[in-house]
């Protein structure tokens, strides 16, 4: 007979509500009439990720103690809750932008995906072991394959869709080798019993366990798209309907930074001084190829996926001080960089959509005189990426530079600051294609004619997420409160 | 509300009006009204905290002081010293004549052009009050958005370029500022400048001090200036070499002096060898320059050289007279090129080789630009030439021939200025200027005259100023003990 564990629904309660949502929107392509499938699965969509983020409210408040449950499978703390609230209020301004910019065909199918993939990124968050943490990985992965290719008839979509495929699979092959080897060296595949097994049998710089936490770290390294393994993420990005490359550029970061952080402090404490030379490696790695990247570019979705990639190397400063206050950095630094990640796609996604055509830096002249607020929108969020005192962006910099000189890495700190400089040059760039050249004479064809469509759902994203970039700069005390417990959870 | 308060107030009114610009559908006119209105509010403010100030205590004075960052032992914290005071009223003078010129001349698109003046007027009072190092920086850098946005929208034809200049120079000054804020906060467990103990790193000196050389600008830091000085609006450029330039003189003397007196004592002689090469390399460029704009702009490069030669002296009587050159400089500055903005209007252009026997017909505008000329090249009498000895008598005392050097510079200037008056109002008639091009109208009078009646009543009581800047009148010794 098998013995079943004792299962803490409410511990999973999230997933449960989105997963839930997402069959429901699922079932709404069969059963709903085409004339208002859109909106049927919007809205559950919408009330889905609503519902995610009340459960991971409650969730945070509710799991002070930080305990694993359902067979040590999974971690019910505040660390997994508070990533679960940015991931679900990601999903729903995803939702909200995809409204009114995915094609008629698959609209029930797309949505019942979103939430899929985020179900199981919140899933990924709070995995505690190896076998949860790839399960989760691939379930996520899976949706996001195919909701990059599900605009099947642009060439782009379906390249988008491959690649990602081809070499996430590649990601997701190394993180399992990876895990099958820390298996083998260490007998168990529990986050903390790993932890334990190398402290209990001397396994301390283990060939195989080095080896596998080498291919974890890579492994992880594709989800967040980290330099070396970001060869995929410009074409894909650019490839992906604009929604979901918005999706992407955020919930996956925060999802995969987070799970890094658990993973390594949890099961590689003992290896700390690797790993956290290997992020070290892998930021200034980031921060050069992203920003000197982003300079050349012209179009402007792989300028911001170079930006991502640029922005996952500063995260990963935090992340590679490996302490608490690393943690905390992180976990700050996420709140306001996806808001603008988010937000800044969403705002191509418009462009997009009123000029039918790729958006340039050339085509992109004279947007923010014709859509003021999403051109102030935009301009918050390039300036806030730049690190400039106009939202959360730059306290997340202060915060891990701050971690990265605690650790004694002062080189981090002027490696992060020149990277910064760098990158002010292309962020204005977008700033001065919005406002300071002509939009008249450019050639640009207007594809729609008249006045931009009203598009109410996606200002409203843009306007939850222009908060969210700003309000962090003053709310800073209560977010830092919040990530300091969230990060409490994790052993430092 | 406590007058503690009015300081935030100082900081945040023009912020939350720019936000009430850009929500709120207003007119051009209306908008202009309120930016107007406001500005003139926080003159009020600043005369009320002006009128309530104990010059004779020292330490911090109209402060608030709230945790922001617990944990990194960051707060909110405000206040004003003496010399802090007068910057600030530097600050919301001149913010209010160059808002007045802009409504004066209409600028398009008026409620962005407002609201980002208002919020420079806020950002820049907030650098003069912040006393938490942090805090110090996100204004010092928030200075810079509206700066890039106004230059870059409104300026001349080579503002793109002006614009990237300006930004990454002034960047990459501040970057390594961060930098140097993380490592001295984190080093000394609190970002606070009050409390915040004295260090001995030259590392972390150089690093203020390549912000505060850049946004001076000394020698040999000023890549930016003659594009951003020439291509912005007028008014902006007021705003600019008046007033934010003079953040950085304001940084060295908070912050660079402040907190490092070793390595101040260190780097003194070659820091003072960049102050006079600035002074005397400006002035030189000035003399050279082919615009009014020009002229203006290289002479404000060097005045910072000689404000700082005045500072790094280390003598009361020099860190007095450079408070008081702040304060002068700044407002000749806005006035010279207001009136630049007015030449430039009636004839299309600033070039010397076009221009000429503006006087003839035009008393008003002869008048105010002799004036303020005048008072600029340091005649005795005026608020410059206090200032300008003061700084002298304070690097005399340093070493003779800093004395030498700064008293050359003045030289310099008297020639520069005067060139810059012939050009402009006497000599032949030049190819642009029409018998159309008219006299000063009321509207700029009202912006300039009142500027320039603060130049005369400076020059009359310098030591309004310099006696009341720093608690006891005893710089150095403030200095020292941290203005605590």
């Amino acid at each position: 007979m098998i013995r079943t564990p004792h299962v803490d629904w409410f511990s999973i309660s999230t997933i449960l509500v989105l997963l839930g949502a997402s069959g429901i929107a699922l079932l709404g392509a069969v059963l709903v009439p085409r004339a208002h499938r859109r909106t049927f699965a919007a809205a559950v969509a919408a009330l889905g990720s609503v519902g995610g983020i009340v459960t991971s409210v409650w969730l945070y408040v509710d799991s002070a103690s930080g305990d694993r449950v359902i067979a040590d499978g999974f971690y019910r703390d505040r660390w997994t809750a508070l990533a679960q609230v940015i991931l679900c209020t990601v999903a729903l301004c995803t939702v909200l932008v995809s409204v009114e910019h995915v094609p008629d065909e698959h609209v029930a199918e797309y949505f019942a995906l979103l939430l899929a993939s985020a179900a199981g990124m919140t899933f990924f968050v709070g995995a505690a072991n190896l076998m949860t943490l790839f399960l989760s990985l691939e379930w996520f992965s899976i949706a996001l394959y195919v909701m990059c290719a599900i605009d099947y008839g642009r060439e782009g979509s379906l390249e988008a869709g491959l690649k990602y495929l081809i070499v996430g699979s590649f990601g997701s092959a190394s993180l399992l080798f990876g895990s099958a080897l820390v298996y083998g060296a260490t007998n168990h595949i529990g986050f903390a019993e790993i932890a334990q097994s190398v402290a209990r049998s001397g396994l301390h710089g283990d060939v195989l366990l080095v080896l596998g936490l080498a291919m974890i770290v890579a492994g992880l390294g594709f989800k967040m798209s980290a330099a070396p393994f970001h060869m995929w993420t410009p074409d894909v990005y650019e490839g992906a309907p604009t929604p979901v490359t918005a999706f992407m550029s955020s919930a996956t970061k925060v999802a995969a930074l987070v799970l890094a952080l658990r993973v390594l402090r949890t099961s590689f404490p003992q290896e700390a001084h690797l790993w956290t030379w290997a992020f070290a490696g892998v930021a200034v790695a980031s921060l050069v190829i992203g920003n000197f990247a982003a300079l050349v570019q012209r179009n402007v979705k792989r300028m911001l996926a170079y930006s991502s990639i640029s922005h996952a190397g500063f995260m990963l400063i935090g992340l590679s001080a490996g302490s608490a206050l690393g943690g905390r950095a992180l976990m700050y630094y996420l709140i306001p960089y996806s808001a603008m990640a988010f937000g800044s796609f969403a705002i191509v996604a418009a462009r997009e959509r009123e000029l039918g055509a790729a958006v340039t830096l050339d085509n992109l002249a004279g947007f923010g005189w014709e859509r003021p607020f999403l051109g102030v929108a935009m301009w918050f969020f390039m300036f806030g990426f730049a690190g400039l005192p106009l939202g959360g962006g730059f306290l997340g910099k202060f915060y891990v530079l701050a971690a990265a000189y605690r650790h004694g890495w002062t080189w981090l700190v002027i490696v992060g600051v020149l990277a910064t400089l760098v990158s002010l040059y292309y962020y204005l760039g977008v700033v001065r294609a919005l406002y300071m050249r002509p939009g008249e004479g450019l050639g640009v064809a207007v594809a729609t004619g008249g006045a931009p469509a009203r598009e109410p759902l996606l200002h409203a994203a843009v306007g939850l997420a222009l908060t969210v970039s700003v309000g962090s700069l003053f709310a800073v005390g209560p977010l830092i409160t919040l990530a300091t417990h969230a990060a409490g959870s994790l052993p430092f | 509300m406590t007058i503690s308060s009015l300081t935030s107030v100082l900081v945040w009114l023009p912020i939350a009006a720019a936000l009430v610009v850009w929500i709120l559908p207003l007119s051009r006119y209306a908008t202009g009204s309120l930016a107007v209105l406001v500005s003139l509010v926080e003159v009020g403010i600043w005369i009320e905290q002006a009128a309530r100030f104990d010059f004779g205590r020292s330490g911090l004075q109209f402060s608030q002081d709230t945790p922001w960052i617990k944990d990194l032992h960051v707060s909110y914290h405000v206040g004003e010293y003496g010399f802090s005071l007068w910057l600030v009223g530097l600050t919301v003078v001149a913010m209010a004549a160059c808002i007045g010129y802009g409504f004066w001349v209409g600028r398009d698109r008026a409620r962005a052009y407002f609201g980002l003046m208002l919020f420079l007027t806020g950002a820049t009072v907030g650098v003069f009050v912040a006393q938490d190092l942090l805090l110090f920086y996100a204004f010092f850098e928030a200075m810079l958005i509206p700066l890039y946005v106004l230059i870059g929208v409104w300026g001349g034809p080579g503002r793109i370029g002006a614009t990237i200049k300006l930004l990454l120079y002034t960047m990459a000054g501040s970057l390594v500022m961060l930098a140097a804020i993380v490592v001295y906060g984190l080093k000394s467990g609190t970002f606070d400048l009050v409390d915040g103990p004295t260090s001995y790193s030259r590392w972390l000196f150089l690093g203020f001090m390549l912000a505060f050389a850049i946004k001076a600008p000394l020698f040999p830091f000023h890549g930016w200036l003659p594009d951003a000085y020439r291509e912005g609006p007028p008014e902006v450029t007021a705003v600019l070499s008046g007033v934010i330039a003079k953040a950085g003189t304001y940084g060295m003397l908070r912050i660079a002096l402040t907190k490092f007196p070793d390595p101040a004592s260190f780097y003194r002689t070659s820091i003072m060898a960049l102050a006079a090469a600035a002074l005397v390399y400006g002035s030189v460029l000035a003399f050279r320059a082919p615009d009014f704009r020009g002229v203006v702009a290289y002479s404000s490069m060097a005045y910072s050289g000689l404000i700082t030669l005045g500072l790094f002296s280390g003598t009361n009587l020099g860190v007095d007279g450079a408070v008081l050159q702040m304060v002068a400089h700044g407002l000749i500055s806005v006035s010279l090129f207001l009136i630049a903005g007015a030449v430039e209007r009636r004839t299309t252009t600033g070039g010397f080789a076009l221009l000429g026997g503006m006087a003839r017909g035009r008393p008003a505008l002869a008048t105010l630009l002799m004036a303020t000329g005048i008072i600029s090249l340091a005649v005795p009498g005026s608020a410059a030439f206090a200032g300008e000895f003061l700084i002298l008598a304070g690097s005399y005392q340093r070493a003779w021939w800093w004395a030498v050097i700064g008293a050359g510079g003045i030289v310099l200037a008297a020639m520069y200025m005067l060139r810059l008056i012939s050009a402009v109002l006497h000599e032949a008639r030049g190819s642009t200027v029409s018998d159309a091009a008219m006299d000063l109208r009321p509207g700029e009078l009202a912006l300039v005259v009142p500027l320039v009646g603060v130049l005369l009543a400076l020059s009359a009581w310098p030591a309004g100023v310099s006696h009341h800047s720093f608690a006891g009148d005893a710089p150095a010794s403030a200095i020292k003990a941290q203005f605590k």
